[in-house]
């Protein structure tokens, strides 16, 4: 099967520590509307609508298909949702569109973490019977990884310092952003990662069109062609792991075609900045890729849609004539448990 | 736009999980206060066990005995405990390699601050007084001084193997998990249940198909649109259709048989549940007029009951079935 598919609209919602006043359809509806607007589809149109959340996080069971009616979902529509972020959900509608069986896709995820206690709900991921009777905060085991990274001299505090200020920096231009600007570096959450080093927590949702071929072309001035998408997993439990690298961001990179030719964007879903120190090394990037132009996910970090807004804003590069070839990774699970890696292109200019 | 609705929402499962072999064993043994760890066919030992190799997925079932000691291999500072962590004053998570394993077990490490931790620190293992046979059977660890740390020359000697058998093997783990929520509807789950408060069923109009949605989830899923026009609606309907309940619930003051119906109150576009009193089972029917009845403070209704009317025409419900 050889089927150019291209990302062709990306939304996402201003990002912000509650929306208690929306529910989780309320939030997400105008994403929906606003990548339908972009191309001039209709609900109808769409061959394939593909989600991603997690009902863990706002304590809502059956949340996504609630989420749903924000689709307007009849006559039945073809529809899947994978309780993972909404990139996983990309990958699913991208298969998708490449058997044939559908020509145009919408993907959207959404993350309402506001009203749970974010660290502690995370831990339920983790391994039921030797990890999470202990519950080790999700913030307890990025730390765990940054301590390796200084114990390897891969990072220390200030160049990790340096990773958030750069990021919030960058984030001024997205107005989207949670966290924009100077933020203070502040005290040790666990240490040796301080509340600088962390995401903030945050509501929010994103959406994407995907489109087939000729499809893409009349939708989008400058499609984001996905050149490739692969995901792969490392051994689950932590000990097993060298956490100062990522072989499956490696591999995931490789099989996707990232190796191939230079990008010169990338988007990384890094939620804590001693993460993206062990992307770069994976990734191999250099000096000349612009990182995290949109300030990633240490500016806006809903969980459940971070990472798909990587792709999206990759593809958003892409599409204003801002990169010619990006890389897109998202991240999932503790300590960069689970990576996915797209390559998307612009036709040449 | 008034304040919008909060409650407490409180998530509680106590998950019952069988274990495999060397799930039973692993934990079996820390019961009975030594670690078990298994082997892979490349000789490298793994604690704590898993039963297929994360590398090739071979199933691996040889255990070995290793030791109550290790060393650190990372760690983090944790000055703020969170509740149902293992201690309550700060400590550290510490990734631990036990001696005679090749992998390393998260835990927590108790230590009198974060100076007294460092990667490479000899620790062991302190048993917890009550034991289970679960991985919170090991309290903590705490610092071992045997010497002058040498994170990769101690301890290396072969494992002795072990055969996993115990008297009365511990086969499963129940394991509670309790998540406290802050609950919001939302805008148009707010508004409804206000107006209900105040004995009123407010819904929302869709712009595009005109339908009514009682209650509102300020979303119409057929045409994928906001709602925001409220209506008012009822305060009477029609029981669309209802099923008689012969079995009494669980902390339910309520005398079976009784009906539990689909109401359409007038004007609405969609039917919401409710039950039906002030009339014999055996006498509810499809197109019964009803109306609410509201006890003393309630926020809601507490049944519906026949208004006397008569009932309602098939062809007024049969697209709100």
């Amino acid at each position: 099967m050889n089927r150019e598919i291209a990302v062709v609209a990306f939304a996402q919602t201003d990002h912000r520590r509650t929306s208690e006043e929306l529910s989780e359809v309320e939030m997400l509806m105008p994403v929906l509307h606003d990548v339908l607007g972009q191309t001039g589809l209709k609900t109808a149109d769409i061959g394939f609508t593909c989600s991603g959340s997690s009902d863990y996080l706002a304590g809502r069971a059956f949340s996504f298909t609630l989420a749903l009616d924000g689709v307007g979902a009849w006559p039945p529509i073809s529809e899947s949702h994978v309780e993972m972020d909404g990139a996983w959900a990309l990958y699913e509608a991208w298969t998708k569109l490449l058997t044939g069986d559908a020509d145009t896709a919408l993907v959207y995820s959404y993350g309402k973490s506001s009203p749970g206690p974010l660290r502690d709900v995370l831990t339920r991921q983790l391994d039921p019977y030797y990890v999470a009777p202990l519950w080790p905060d999700s913030v307890a085991l990025a730390a765990l990884q940054a301590q390796a990274l200084i114990d390897a001299g891969d990072t220390d505090e200030p160049a990790l310092a340096a990773v958030a200020a750069r990021s919030r920096a960058d984030a001024t231009a997205n107005s989207h952003a949670q966290l924009r600007g100077p933020v203070p570096h502040g005290e040790y959450v666990v240490r040796p990662l301080r509340t600088g080093d962390c995401p903030p927590i945050g509501d929010g949702a994103a959406a994407v069109i995907l489109a087939a071929g000729e499809r893409a072309r009349n939708l989008c001035a400058r499609p984001a062609w996905i050149r490739g998408v692969d995901h792969r997993i490392e051994a689950h439990s932590l000990g097993v792991r060298d956490l100062t690298d990522s072989p499956s961001t490696r591999l995931a990179a490789e099989k996707a075609g990232a190796f191939e030719r230079p990008v010169d964007t990338a988007e990384l879903h890094a939620p804590f900045t001693s993460q993206e120190v062990v992307l770069r090394k994976a990734l191999k990037l250099d000096d000349g890729v612009r990182v995290n132009p949109s300030g990633g996910a240490l500016a806006a970090n809903p969980v459940m849609a971070a990472g798909l807004i990587r792709i999206g804003e990759a593809a958003a590069r892409v599409h204003r004539g801002e990169s010619d070839r990006a890389l897109a990774h998202a991240t999932s699970g503790p300590c960069l448990q689970q990576n996915l890696v797209a390559v998307l292109e612009g036709d040449p200019r | 736009m008034p304040e919008v609705l909060k409650a407490p929402l409180v998530v509680e499962f106590p998950f019952t999980r069988s274990l495999g072999p060397v799930q039973s064993a692993f934990l079996t043994g820390l019961r009975e206060r030594l670690v078990l760890g298994v082997r892979t066919s490349d000789g490298r030992t793994l604690v704590p066990p898993v039963e297929y190799d994360p590398v090739t997925a071979e199933e691996i079932r040889d255990l070995v005995e290793v030791a109550p000691t290790g060393t650190v291999t990372t760690w983090a500072w944790n000055h703020a405990p969170r509740r149902d962590q293992p201690l309550d004053t700060p400590f550290a998570w510490a990734l631990v390699r036990l001696d005679g394993a090749d992998t390393a077990l998260l835990h927590a490490l108790d230590a009198p601050g974060p100076d007294a931790v460092h990667t490479g620190m000899r620790v062991r293992v302190r048993w917890a007084g009550e034991r289970t046979g679960a991985i919170t059977d090991i309290a903590c660890f705490e610092p071992y001084d045997d010497g002058p740390d040498a994170p990769d020359g101690r301890g290396r000697a072969e494992p002795a193997t072990h055969t996993g058998e115990f008297d009365d093997p511990v086969t499963g783990i129940v394991a509670t998990a309790r998540l406290d929520y802050t609950y919001s509807p939302g805008r148009a789950q707010t508004a409804y249940i206000n107006a209900l408060a105040e004995h009123r069923n407010v819904g929302e109009r869709c712009p595009s198909c005109r339908k009514v949605y009682v209650p509102p989830r300020g979303a119409c899923p057929t045409c994928g649109l906001a709602t925001s026009e409220q209506v008012e609606v009822g305060p009477g309907g029609t029981v669309t259709t209802f099923c008689i309940v012969n079995i009494k619930a669980k902390n339910l003051d309520i005398e079976v048989p009784y009906v539990y119906a689909h109401i359409a109150l007038d004007g609405a576009g969609l039917a919401l549940h409710g039950r039906i009193g002030g009339i014999p089972y055996d006498q509810v029917r499809m197109g019964l007029r009803v109306e609410p009845v509201w006890t003393e403070g309630a926020r809601y209704p507490d049944h519906y009951r026949p208004t006397g009317e008569p009932d309602a025409d098939y062809d007024t419900y049969r697209e709100l079935l």
